[in-house]
C-alpha cells in the first residue's frame, strides 16, 4: 500500500493534533442548500419580518458555534473580551473561515455610539440570489446578520443585528451592510474597562 | 451592428419563460414571441422523430435567407435559441454560456420558481454582459 505507514499512528486519541480540515467546500453545493433553506423558511411564514427573523435563528446557531470552534482552534481557548477586539475577530477571522476572505469594511456608525457596521459588496451568499421587487427591503444576509449576532452573543456582547441593501454611487448592485447595535450593558462595561 | 436579434428560453413543455430582443431588427409583441416558442418547441419535437438517425437529438441550427436560429437543449429539456444574423459564428458556445448564467443565477434563486417566467435582476445584468462581451468579441474577429 502506498504511503501505509506515513500516517502517524497516536496511541492516545487526546495527543492527535486538531486538524484543520478541508478549508472550502462548493460554492454551487452551499448556494443549492442554503436556496433551499430559504425556500423552506418561506413556506412557514406569512410575512417577509418573521422570514428574516427565521433566517436570522438559523444563522445563530451557526455563530455559536463558530464561536467556539474558532475560539479553540486559533485563539488557545482565549476569547476576546474587548468591544473592538471581537469585531475585529468577526470582521477577519470569522469572515475569513466562512466566506474565504476578510469582510470589505469594519466601520463604527456615525449617528450612534452603539452601532457598528460590517459592509461586503458582494456577500457570498448574496451571490446568486435576486429579491424579488415586491419583498421590499428583504435580505437574505439576515442569515449572516444571525452568524454575527450568534458570535457576538456567545462571546457576552449581546446586540441586534440586522442585514440592509445599501446602494452605492457607481455600482450597479446595492452592497450588504451588517447592522450591530451593542445592548446597553454592553456600553457600559466598556465604559469601565476603559 | 447587431449580430444577435433576439434570445428566447423556452421550458420543458414549450412555455416561453424568457425572451429579449436586441436593436429593431425581428422584434416581436408578447404574442408573437409566445407563438414562436411553441411553434418552435413542436418542430424541435418533430424533427426528433423524422430524424433518418436514431438518437437525434433535434435542430440546432435553421439557416434561412435573413436569418440564423442557434438551439440549444438542456438535459432536462429547457431550450435556449438566438435568432441572429445569418453566418454568425460561435453561437453554440454564448447559448452554452447562457445555460450557465441560467444555472447560477435563475436555478440557485430561492425566489424563481421552476417553469415559470424568469424575473431575476442578477440574471439580467450577467446576460447583457455576456452579449455585450460577445458583442466586442465579434467586432474583433
Amino acid at each position: 500500500m502506498i504511503g501505509a505507514g506515513k500516517i502517524k499512528q497516536y496511541s492516545n486519541i487526546l495527543e492527535k493534533p486538531l486538524s484543520k480540515g478541508k478549508q472550502e467546500v462548493s460554492l454551487s453545493a452551499f448556494a443549492f442548500l442554503f436556496s433551499e433553506l430559504v425556500q423552506y423558511n418561506q413556506t412557514q411564514v406569512d410575512n417577509i419580518s418573521e422570514l428574516e427573523r427565521r433566517l436570522e435563528d438559523a444563522g445563530y446557531a451557526v455563530g455559536a458555534r463558530v464561536l467556539e470552534l474558532l475560539c479553540h482552534r486559533d485563539k488557545g481557548n482565549r476569547r476576546e473580551t474587548r468591544l473592538l477586539g471581537i469585531l475585529s475577530f468577526v470582521h477577519s477571522t470569522v469572515w475569513k473561515v466562512l466566506f474565504g476572505k476578510v469582510a470589505d469594511s469594519l466601520e463604527k456608525g456615525t449617528e450612534h455610539e452603539d452601532e457598528y457596521m460590517i459592509s461586503e459588496k458582494d456577500l457570498l451568499v448574496n451571490k446568486f440570489i435576486s429579491v424579488p421587487k415586491d419583498m421590499g427591503t428583504f435580505n437574505c444576509g439576515a442569515f449572516v446578520a444571525g452568524i454575527v449576532r450568534g458570535v457576538l452573543d456567545g462571546a457576552g456582547f449581546p446586540a441586534v443585528v440586522t442585514a440592509h441593501f445599501v446602494p452605492m454611487e457607481g455600482l450597479q448592485r446595492p452592497r450588504t451592510t451588517i447592522l450591530i447595535k451593542f445592548a446597553e450593558e454592553v456600553l457600559q462595561r466598556e465604559a469601565r474597562l476603559g | 451592428m447587431a449580430a444577435i436579434y433576439s434570445l428566447y428560453i423556452i421550458n420543458k413543455s414549450g412555455g416561453l419563460i424568457f425572451y429579449k430582443d436586441y436593436g429593431s431588427k425581428g422584434r416581436m409583441d408578447t404574442n408573437d414571441s409566445l407563438r414562436v416558442a411553441s411553434l418552435w418547441h413542436s418542430m424541435h419535437a418533430i424533427s426528433q422523430q423524422l430524424s433518418p438517425i436514431t438518437g437525434c437529438s433535434g435542430i440546432e441550427l435553421l439557416e434561412a435567407d435573413t436569418f440564423d436560429l442557434n438551439c440549444f437543449q438542456s438535459l432536462t429539456g429547457t431550450k435556449f435559441f438566438v435568432v441572429c444574423e445569418p453566418g454568425t459564428q460561435n453561437m453554440e458556445v454564448l447559448l452554452k454560456f447562457i445555460y450557465e448564467l441560467y444555472t447560477d443565477y435563475v436555478l440557485k434563486n430561492p425566489f424563481y420558481e421552476m417553469e415559470m417566467p424568469i424575473r431575476c435582476e442578477l440574471f439580467d445584468i450577467k446576460l447583457t454582459q455576456a452579449i455585450q462581451k460577445d458583442r466586442v468579441a465579434l467586432l474583433g474577429r
